[in-house]
């Protein structure tokens, strides 16, 4: 017979909360990189219109899950869950601030000559998104396999911004004039690779929710 | 100071029910151990095995090891010596009514044949200042009867009875079930101040009292005991199903 219903159905509400805002986040990344590809400044906006949902939507996340761990006490499997939760929640809003950082730097380079720089973006952007979705794959399917994979795709994407930043860095030396292109480039690589860590602090919080391993910081993977 | 207790093969009837199957466990000396489990799951039997109380009824019968230290309870020792060195504190607090506070503290003691005044005196204050109640009756010790007092001090005071005979092991079933919880924290924060000096034994329905008072926890259900671990472990990231479906509350 199954029991505590209402905190079943609290946690399931809290679930659907957090894949809502993952959606919105994952979204807002994706039109970052569709603004930077385009030099599209509308798509821009649509960027920064999202940002207060998600902060919205981080608060509410937050209030849900600081309610259940008042009122209903809960106990391994379902302590772990809403602990994942809780920062699962405040990196998928790390995330949203990322899109609206590199949405800023498209809008700063709508001021000068669209230029072929010696980095591909939209390549580093796509597994960074690709961390994410894989990241949030594992948690609604609850397997850690998945969670772990994410874990080693985030050395690719270190290798990528370490790589960008050295091409873009000689292209600064060798044309001056292009800073301003290269900066925001490489800046734009950097919130991309943060990106990337958010999406590894879910994987990590998965890991910790389905096996009760803590895995942060190269802590060996059981 | 505590001892360890140590189970082996443990097996307990009530008549022809089997309420205790197996049962193995390691006790640490000097540490607070929680009993968790749905009611009739044999947690309350198991402790009265410990201080051979189970065998007070007479449909009742218990086989297997249970060693206090190097003595085996069930072959080296008499059940009065047992308890002596074994307290236990029940759900509802049962002083015996007619008796001062003092005389109920002391009445263990007495029955003992204790009747020199001064230890008297000094081993009821002794062990009222343990139960963390010497300060609220000491006034009326022999005024008051133990009946008229609240029913956390109530509880306290059967917890100075239970030290006055100065034991090695303190039982406890369910010793705050039936308090309010400011009297429930005080009763908790005695546990984990007498932990020093005693092994103690708690079986509870409260999980986040085990949670807070005890080191390690057994699961028991439908008489084995499903898991023992660390209180951590058993309420973090629990190894059996069984313990996580029960903790998490959905044991049906």
């Amino acid at each position: 017979m199954a029991t505590r219903i209402k905190f079943q159905q609290n946690l399931d509400d809290l679930k659907e909360r957090l894949l809502i805002m993952a959606g919105m986040s994952e979204q807002a990344i994706q039109r970052s990189i569709e603004a930077y590809r385009t030099r599209d400044l509308s798509i821009c906006e649509l960027v920064f219109q999202s940002e207060p949902v998600i902060n919205r939507l981080e608060r509410e996340i937050d209030q849900m899950a600081l309610d259940l761990l008042a009122m209903e006490q809960p106990m391994a499997i379902d302590l772990r869950f809403i602990l994942s939760v809780i920062r699962i929640n405040a990196d998928l809003e790390r995330v949203g601030d990322q899109a609206v950082n590199i949405a800023v730097r498209v809008r700063e380079m709508g001021a000068f000559a669209n230029i072929e720089l010696p980095v591909d973006i939209p390549k580093l952007a796509s597994l960074a998104s690709a961390m994410v979705r894989k990241a949030l794959q594992a948690f609604i399917e609850a397997d850690a396999e998945v969670a772990q994979s994410v874990l080693k795709l985030d050395d690719q994407v270190d290798e990528m911004n370490d790589a960008a930043f050295y091409s873009l860095s000689s292209l600064i030396k060798e044309k001056p004039e292009l800073t301003p292109q290269s900066l925001n480039a490489l800046i734009i690589a950097r919130n991309l690779e943060r990106v990337g860590d958010h999406a590894t602090n879910i994987a990590e919080d998965v890991i910790f929710w389905v096996r009760g391993k803590d895995v942060r910081h190269n802590q060996a993977v059981v | 100071m505590g001892v360890g207790i140590n189970v082996e093969h443990l097996n307990a009837w009530y008549g022809t029910t089997h309420t205790l199957q197996d049962i193995n466990l390691n006790i640490p000396a000097n540490h607070a151990t929680a009993l968790i489990g749905p009611s009739g799951c044999g947690k309350s039997t198991f402790v009265r095995c410990l201080n051979r109380m189970h065998e007070t009824n007479p449909i009742a019968r218990a086989t297997g090891m249970v060693k206090m230290g190097d003595v085996d309870i069930y072959k080296d020792a008499q059940p009065v010596q047992i308890r002596r060195r074994i307290g236990m504190v029940f759900q509802r607090p049962n002083p015996f009514p007619t008796m001062s506070i003092y005389d109920n503290v002391a009445s263990g003691l007495k029955l003992n044949g204790f009747r020199n005044r001064a230890i008297l005196d000094e081993t009821v204050e002794r062990s009222l200042k343990s139960a963390a109640l010497w300060e609220e009756v000491k006034d009326d010790l022999k005024k008051k009867s133990g009946a008229s007092l609240s029913g956390g001090q109530q509880q306290r005071m059967c917890i100075a009875r239970a030290l006055a005979v100065d034991p090695e092991v303190l039982l406890m079933d369910e010793p705050a079930s039936a308090l309010d919880p400011v009297s429930t924290s005080k009763i908790e924060d005695l546990i984990f101040q007498l932990k020093s000096q005693y092994t103690i034994v708690i079986v509870t329905h409260n999980m986040q009292q085990a949670a807070r008072v005890a080191e390690n926890t057994g699961f028991f259900l439908n008489g084995k005991m499903v898991e023992f671990d660390s209180t951590h472990k058993i309420f973090t990231n629990p190894k059996d199903k069984r313990t996580e479906d029960y903790i998490t509350g959905r044991f049906g």
